[in-house]
């Protein structure tokens, strides 16, 4: 059922980015992040963007994630012309389909587990019984039931970034960004949260992920490399089944 | 949604309780100390009022002089007794007439001695005064005829030289001639100005020209005037008498003066309206310095949170919903900081009041006045900052450190 729901996603378009430009300061002193980006990529992919620093991959996921906007150029998620969204109508976007994991985590200091994951849902205005409810199962799936009262500053790396994709995937997302979800972790967590996005990526959610570490881009079934904001190689992973 | 927010924004106030407490602090102390002052200096207003309106309303003070201001005058010729014979011959109304003339002098009992202030006078000013006897008698009428060595002493004077005993048939050397205590007055306490009423003893006006000051003049007529008569009009008859005994031109002002307790009381109340107003400014002054530090601790908390509204941005919180946030949380804090504040300045001066011995006063205008003004500052400095961080991409708020 699940491989067949699967496949049906997968021919599916999510996201379509046409000839996307992002151009920082102006003048003399602009500096072109993205030179003309061209990228589709299909419900429940799990895509690894890699590239040397200073190449355009992070400034991508921003843009894929309506963090940000792009300069020129056309970016369509859902059939949906995200570039003529207003700042609102792209937060809606965000809270409705998107799950971001950072580097640094980014959980809110003080705050307990549970608390963190909550989060998301009080902004969809989900009721305090369901939000906790569905805040504890997330947790569990990312295997931190158990912890849900301990705050960030009692928890491991490995732990932070775990209820960080707690966070993501509580609303249920039809994408998961990540920008370098491992790169404040050592090899053994590492895997771990691979694992786990593997795992999520099996469950239907497509991932983006940003990483500069070829070890965890084996985890994808599609490998981008971006240099000098422009694509590089497009490659279908071995992974693939 | 809202009460999402609110509870959202009292969890935030928890867990940063410190931070939460500094804010409240610059509240609670300028509300608290704007009321206290200004409820002092109302309730020390009401007071001089009473104390006067305890005198009675119906008193006149004629003196010698002009009067240029509080507690000023200029100097002209004393009364004579029988300018105090003329104006209780001449002015209808009157209830009763006592000239009075006073002299510092140091009263001795033994080896006690005390500095204090003579007056001589009659048993008028008994009337006058409302002022009954504790023990003992007035004068008699010899003894004002002719001028005997006795006294009416008040309470301070029997602690002060007898040590409270009973004063009655003792002698008191007074410009080293000796006077015979005949009466005790009933305790006062002090006066609107401060003084104390009790230090003082009376002898009879003639006992005192003769022994005292060696002259007939007079400093000071009272006048009491009958009951249902207008004051204002004893007091132009007795000015209008005066100018006629003093041979004034009508172009002359007058160089006496006439006043009764209305002035008196104007008089002392605008200085203590004055010193309201004073203490009310510095009171102001607290109450901005505290608004500057809910400034500097909403200004600094929010920079250092603009991370967090990152990440409430980034995971889909609408700019309005993270600014309601920080609005609930300024609101919360600024009027929790406001009742404690106004709390902390009614316990300060219920304490006080007997301390300082002035009636409490409640002003409603002030309290809602420093409350409103310190919520104010909250909500503006919590709210704004919050709404520029609020405004920023959600990626550049993350980036923030």
């Amino acid at each position: 059922m699940i491989m067949i729901a699967t496949d049906q996603q997968e021919n599916q378009l999510l996201i379509k980015l046409q000839s996307v430009k992002k151009i920082y300061g102006s003048g003399q002193a602009a500096m072109e992040a993205l030179r003309g980006i061209n990228l589709d990529i299909e419900e429940g992919d799990f895509v690894a963007i890699m590239g040397p620093s200073g190449s355009g991959k992070s400034t991508c996921l921003n843009i894929l994630g309506c963090l940000d906007t792009p300069s020129e150029g056309s970016y369509s998620f859902k059939d949906i012309a995200v570039e003529k969204l207003s700042r609102s109508q792209r937060t809606q976007l965000r809270r409705h389909y998107l799950g971001f994991v950072f580097q640094g985590y980014n959980l809110l200091s003080r705050t307990s587990a549970l608390e963190n994951v909550e989060l998301p849902l009080i902004y969809r205005g989900v009721h305090i019984k369901e939000r906790q409810l569905l805040a504890c199962q997330a947790l569990q799936s990312v295997g931190l039931g158990g912890w849900e009262t301990h705050t960030p500053g009692e928890l491991s790396g490995g732990q932070q970034q775990r209820v960080a994709i707690a966070r993501a995937i509580v609303t249920e997302p039809a994408v998961l960004l990540a920008d370098e979800p491992t790169g404040n972790l050592d090899t053994v967590r590492s895997h771990e949260i691979m694992e786990l996005l593997t795992q999520l990526n099996n469950d239907g959610i497509a991932i983006i992920m940003v990483t500069h570490e070829p070890d965890m881009a084996k985890y994808a079934k599609r490998v981008i490399h971006f240099r000098d904001g422009l694509i590089e190689s497009d490659k279908q992973n071995g992974r693939k089944q | 949604m809202l009460w999402d927010t609110f509870i959202l924004a009292l969890r935030e106030i928890r867990r940063h309780i410190l931070r939460s407490f500094l804010t409240i602090l610059g509240i609670v102390i300028g509300v608290a100390s704007v009321i206290t002052m200004v409820t002092l200096g109302n309730g020390a207003t009401v007071q001089v009022t009473q104390q006067i309106a305890s005198l009675g309303s119906n008193l006149l003070m004629v003196s010698p002089g002009k009067r240029l201001g509080p507690g000023q005058a200029s100097t002209a010729p004393l009364f004579k007794l029988a300018d105090v014979e003329a104006i209780s011959r001449d002015v209808s109304s009157i209830a009763a007439i006592a000239p009075a003339s006073s002299k510092a002098a140091t009263a001795v009992v033994g080896n006690e001695n005390w500095s204090t202030t003579i007056t001589g006078t009659n048993n008028q000013y008994f009337k006058i005064r409302m002022w009954p006897m504790q023990s003992g008698r007035q004068f008699s009428d010899s003894e004002l005829r002719a001028g005997a060595a006795v006294c009416v002493i008040g309470n301070t004077i029997r602690s002060k030289l007898f040590g409270g005993q009973d004063p009655l048939g003792k002698r008191i050397r007074l410009a080293k001639l000796s006077f015979e205590v005949i009466g005790l007055l009933e305790t006062k306490g002090q006066s609107t100005m401060g003084q104390d009423q009790d230090d003082l003893v009376l002898i009879p006006l003639r006992a005192f020209e003769r022994r005292i000051s060696g002259n007939q003049d007079i400093s000071l007529i009272q006048v009491s005037v009958a009951d249902g008569i207008s004051t204002e009009k004893v007091q132009s008859d007795i000015a209008h008498l005066m100018r006629q005994r003093r041979h004034l031109a009508p172009n002359e002002d007058d160089n006496f003066n006439v006043m009764d307790m209305k002035e008196i009381t104007k008089m002392l109340t605008g200085t203590t309206q004055v010193l309201t107003a004073l203490l009310g400014a510095v009171a102001a002054v607290s109450l901005i310095v505290g608004g500057i530090g809910i400034m500097n601790i909403m200004l600094v908390s929010v920079t250092e949170r603009t991370r967090e509204i990152g990440i409430r941005l980034a995971i889909g919180a609408l700019e309005r919903e993270v600014l309601m946030q920080f609005l609930v949380e300024a609101v919360a804090l600024s009027s929790t900081g406001g009742l404690l504040g106004i709390l902390l300045g009614l316990l300060a001066c219920m304490g006080l009041k007997n301390v300082l011995q002035v009636p409490f006063v409640f002003n409603p205008t002030i309290v809602l006045v420093s409350f409103l003004f310190s919520a104010a500052v909250g909500v503006i400095f919590g709210y704004f900052p919050a709404r520029k961080a609020a405004r920023l991409d959600p990626i550049e708020a993350l980036r923030h450190e």
